[in-house]
């Protein structure tokens, strides 16, 4: 068969299957008084058409800011006030101010799948589509499969089009991430600068781009052609970011209140079961009451900042298009793991790099996608999104076996660990039974995850602990994001290593 | 992809039923509650009550074997929710509900997978591919697990089609395996599952009593009279017999049988379905009006004396015809026997083995959908599943599956109206028709296209059609006057390309020679 019509068939399933999961239920669905996210942004819409764009980010009388006040940067706007006016055009009850609230019926939940599934298709699957043919050293065949790896990874699926979300941050980095691929730095910077200011969670990714590029101006010769694509790189985040802030750049205030509802500081160290390090320690110890809010501030910002660094460094010092995407991936693991005010569904702000990475180390890299969406389980849970969980996962987990057959490919070279190895000389001995440790390492936690799964699906908890499951959830999910956070840096800190000694040899 | 021996098979066979089970939430039509009302029924009352109950308007109109399998469904039903199997409780659908029968679709779509993965077996892959994605074998797979009418049909529409397909493949199977018995044995239970297969039992019969009733042939291919077998005979019938005997038996001891008759073969129904399955009287009907209108302009027709209903609604049950005369059951009778029969003399005189007998299937399958009496659209599928089989061995019949599976599965859309499932049947038939059009294409891509340009310009019409009556036309004014005139035109547009598909194939069968040597090998 053709590429493209595998492509094609490709494509077509993922949709399918977005569809398919969009009939479920969302977030919040007919739960007075805050409902859920689907609450949030059928609000930002009537928000933003019915008021002046001045009044957006402000608490007035039309405007109550602790009812899912827009806390999101200027472009989500933007999309809600487009997204309004197409609303508007349909069925002007749908962002009536202040009549609204809460409205709910099959035409509008109809709607707001649709602006989804719009999304997904016009920005991120492209991406994923171009992504896919732009890998080199692949064959057709496994450039179709790493797609539909991609595009069938339930994470995103559940949160976008179960959940409700908009995959268009996501969308954008990707597009990013393909423009450097191909050189177009400027144009990628770019698409990234639209990314941050889309969702400010981006900021995960912004040190990666950053070093990159500087790495990449460095390598020119900061005192030639470098500083030149540096001056034109500066210029054109400012003016990119000077683009989305326009109508809010005439008065201070309003870019510092804008600031504020960004990041509310004040809101505490982690909030509900996120599987990161703060919410797992606190099983142990009670640290938001222990220290106070300020430094724990200050202890998170150390904390994340220390554990970025090696990674940071390396790809500054050597910047490559692979050090690049495995940085991505270990800086937003980082800043999930370690930084304030983390959400459960900032996991996929780690996913979709790892999604880029899925054919050179396809195993670790399912592993990886298969605990970041049992994170998510809690939050699906209350979403009533159980059945699409419980059929895309192990849709996912069969797609990988089939498209890569993940589980013969468990050597420390396929899990690009060959340098680590070889520099570990010593205690090579253990390394023949390496393969299938890991298989069984795997097999286990797949087995755990299984079930946990089950458990917090059909088990009541004990009465004394109603929480226990989604911390085991979240604990568990922790532990691994812990030691695939080890991981991705070894695998980083040695790459280069490995070039060398393929040259030698 | 990678995955080497049958790995591939499981792979698709799961895929295709984590999609099944996410389609759980989807619209359902009032065949669920048919189907729940069957549990019930079966659950609570003796079986003399069975086929006599009428709370509901959906009264058991299968045959006796299916009422058995909603009587042992029902006995999981009951941990389920009790409160399903009430027959006063019209229209229960409760969540618990909704999954139990969802999910009893999709376990026992188990049997058709079994039976897919036996046919694949018995196509020989002569083609031996490199690549797994061009073996024929695996195409077959994708053609029918994937089959985007069943998967409508089935679980979105709810209708319990896959198990009895199963069994149908799994005879067809058994019989190119030479497993004769076995074959005939799984078909005669499958009638009393489903009476709808009747419509390709011409072609059992013949090719049983051609095949394992003679035993040896002529040299030049004729029948050689003297190799009849009495014992093979009497297996046959001893085997229709008993898995009648064991369906119908107790009702024919408890003197209820012509109730049940009556309850199978409703001749009052009219001869359309309310949506005109695309066919041959879809056409005739189609013709009529145009001759009433045309009449109506010239005044041949006196307007006052035109029955109010065939003007108006069009789609009622009874359609009066104006100009045209009316159609009887019996002439419908008349008109399948007619088109059925050169088929089945096809298979008597010029017997090709398995492909012969498949070829006739469908020939069967496609005239009873052309001329039966009240045909449902789902019908089409009858025709379309065998010849997925017939598809992958030789170029010309992948061209008429093509043309046939396109328009059939397009023919199918009025079944799902509801705007949630829009994007669903959309992309699914996408996805089939996609796939189907570039596998078969790779498959036979040394031979001359499979489409001429006529059929390429009729099947890609399809699509403005398509945008024009789910689109276009509820934004017209007409909407409120002619209600009907999207699926009058999709019915009228897609009966012409199955009959097309109908003559085509016919043709292709009627002038293929019997080559001797292949019957040799």
């Amino acid at each position: 068969m053709e590429k493209w019509s595998l492509m094609t068939v490709t494509v077509l399933l993922a949709l399918t299957v977005r569809w398919a999961v969009s009939l479920g239920s969302y977030s919040g669905a007919g739960k007075p008084p805050m409902y859920g996210d689907y609450e949030a942004q059928r609000h930002w819409q009537e928000i933003t058409y019915n008021l002046p764009i001045r009044q957006w980010y402000f608490n007035t009388s039309d405007n109550n800011l602790l009812y899912w006040g827009l806390d999101y940067p200027p472009l989500t706007a933007y999309h809600s006030f487009v997204c309004a006016y197409i609303a508007k055009l349909i069925n002007p009850d749908w962002v009536a101010l202040h009549t609204s609230r809460g409205y709910e019926s099959q035409p509008h939940k109809l709607f707001m799948r649709t602006t989804v599934f719009v999304a997904d298709l016009l920005v991120y699957i492209p991406a994923v589509i171009l992504y896919c043919f732009s890998l080199k050293e692949t064959s057709a065949k496994k450039k179709v499969s790493s797609a539909l790896c991609i595009l069938l990874y339930p994470g995103l699926i559940l949160i976008d089009h179960g959940h409700f979300q908009y995959p268009l941050s996501l969308g954008l980095a990707l597009w990013a991430v393909l423009c450097l691929c191909h050189d177009w730095d400027l144009l990628g910077s770019v698409a990234f600068c639209l990314a941050l200011n889309y969702k400010q969670m981006e900021l995960y990714h912004s040190l990666p781009f950053f070093c990159y590029l500087l790495g990449k101006c460095f390598k020119k010769g900061l005192k030639g052609k470098g500083l030149v694509l540096l001056a034109k790189l500066a210029g054109t985040v400012l003016l990119s970011f000077a683009a989305c802030w326009l109508p809010f750049g005439t008065d201070v205030e309003q870019i510092m209140q804008v600031l504020r509802r960004l990041f509310p500081i004040d809101r505490g160290l982690f909030e509900d079961k996120v599987a990161n390090i703060w919410c797992s320690l606190s099983v142990l110890i009670k640290i938001k009451n222990v220290i106070s809010p300020r430094t724990q501030l200050k202890l998170s910002f150390a904390v994340t900042f220390l554990s970025l660094l090696p990674a940071c460094i390396k790809l500054t010092v050597q910047p490559s298009l692979r050090g690049f995407k495995f940085a991505l991936v270990s800086c937003a693991l980082s800043f999930f793991l370690f930084s304030f005010q983390v959400h459960e569904k900032s996991i996929l702000l780690v996913s979709v790099p790892v999604c880029l990475v899925i054919n050179e180390i396809p195993f670790m890299a399912t592993w990886f996608l298969l605990v970041s969406t049992f994170s998510l389980l809690p939050l699906l849970l209350k979403d009533g999104l159980l059945l699409p969980y419980a059929v895309t996962t192990p849709a996912f987990l069969a797609a990988c076996l089939a498209s890569f057959s993940i589980l013969d490919k468990t050597s420390a070279e396929d899990l690009q660990l060959k340098a680590f190895s070889l520099s570990l000389k010593g205690y090579t001995s253990w390394f023949k039974a390496f393969p299938r440790i890991v298989r069984s390492l795997f097999l286990l936690s797949l087995s755990l995850m299984g079930i946990l799964s089950v458990l917090s699906a059909a088990a009541p908890p004990p009465q004394r602990l109603p929480d226990l499951f989604p911390v085991a959830v979240a604990v568990l999910s922790c532990l691994h994001f812990l030691l695939f956070l080890l991981y991705f840096n070894v695998v980083i800190l040695w790459d280069s290593k490995n070039k060398g000694q393929k040259k030698i040899s | 992809m990678a995955a080497g021996g049958r790995g591939w098979f499981r792979a698709l066979a799961l895929g295709v039923s984590f999609l099944k089970c996410l389609l759980i939430p989807a619209y359902y039509s009032t065949d669920f509650e048919v189907h729940r009302n069957w549990l019930a029924i079966t659950h609570n009352l003796p079986l003399s009550q069975w086929y006599y109950e009428a709370t509901s308007e959906w009264t058991l109109d299968y045959p006796p074997f299916f009422a058995w399998f909603e009587y042992a469904l029902s006995h999981i039903a009951k941990y389920f929710d009790p409160q399903m199997l009430v027959v006063e409780n019209l229209n229960y659908a409760s969540r618990a509900t909704v999954f139990f029968q969802r999910l009893s679709v999709i376990c026992t779509d188990t049997l058709f997978i079994y039976a897919v993965h036996e046919c694949c077996r018995c196509i020989n892959g002569k083609r031996a591919a490199k690549d797994i994605l061009e073996k024929p074998t695996f195409i077959l797979a994708v053609l029918l697990l994937w089959n985007f009418g069943l998967l409508i049909v089935d679980h979105i529409h709810f209708q319990y089609n896959g198990f009895l397909f199963g069994l149908m493949l799994l005879s067809v199977a058994r019989l190119c395996q030479k497993r004769y018995l076995e074959g005939a044995l799984l078909f005669a239970v499958l009638l009393h599952f489903k009476h709808i297969y009747m419509y390709v039992a011409p072609a059992y019969g013949v090719y049983l009593l051609r095949s394992y009733c003679f035993t040896a042939n002529n040299a030049d291919g004729s029948l050689k009279w003297r190799s009849f077998s009495f014992l093979h005979v009497t297996l046959l019938g001893l085997i229709v017999c008993l898995v009648s005997a064991l369906s119908l038996g107790p009702f024919l001891v408890l003197g209820q049988l012509p109730q049940v008759i009556a309850r199978l073969f409703p001749f009052k129904r009219g001869l359309c379905h309310a949506y005109w399955a695309p066919n041959f009287w879809a056409l005739y009907n189609a013709m009529d009006k145009a001759l009433t209108i045309l009449g109506l302009k010239c005044n041949f027709l006196d307007g006052n004396k035109i029955p109010k209903a065939s003007m108006t609604g069009g789609l009622v049950q009874e359609f009066q015809h104006t100009v045209l005369p009316s159609v009887t059951p019996l002439a419908t009778l008349i008109c399948t026997f007619i088109a059925i029969l050169p088929s089945v003399f096809c298979l008597w005189f010029k017997p090709q083995g398995p492909r012969g007998f498949l070829q006739c299937l469908v020939l069967c399958a496609l005239s009873s959908f052309m001329f039966g009496w009240h045909v449902h659209e789902k019908a089409i599928l009858l025709a379309i599943l065998p010849l997925s089989l017939l598809s992958i061995q030789r170029a010309k019949d992948a061209g008429i599956y093509l043309i046939l599976a396109t328009t059939g599965h397009f023919s199918l859309f009025p079944l799902l109206f509801t705007p949630p499932e829009l994007p669903i049947k959309i992309l699914l038939m996408l996805l089939f028709t996609v796939y189907s059009f570039s596998s078969l294409k790779s498959l036979f891509r040394r031979e001359k296209p499979l489409l001429n340009w006529l059929e390429t310009i009729y099947l890609i019409q399809l699509v403005p059609l398509e945008i024009f009556c789910e689109i276009i036309f509820p934004l017209t004014p007409w909407k409120q006057h002619f209600p009907f005139v999207p699926l009058l035109l999709t019915s009228v547009y897609c009966a012409l390309g199955v009959t097309y598909a109908w003559l085509k194939l016919y043709i292709s069968v009627l002038t293929e020679r019997v080559s001797v040597r292949q019957k040799a090998e």
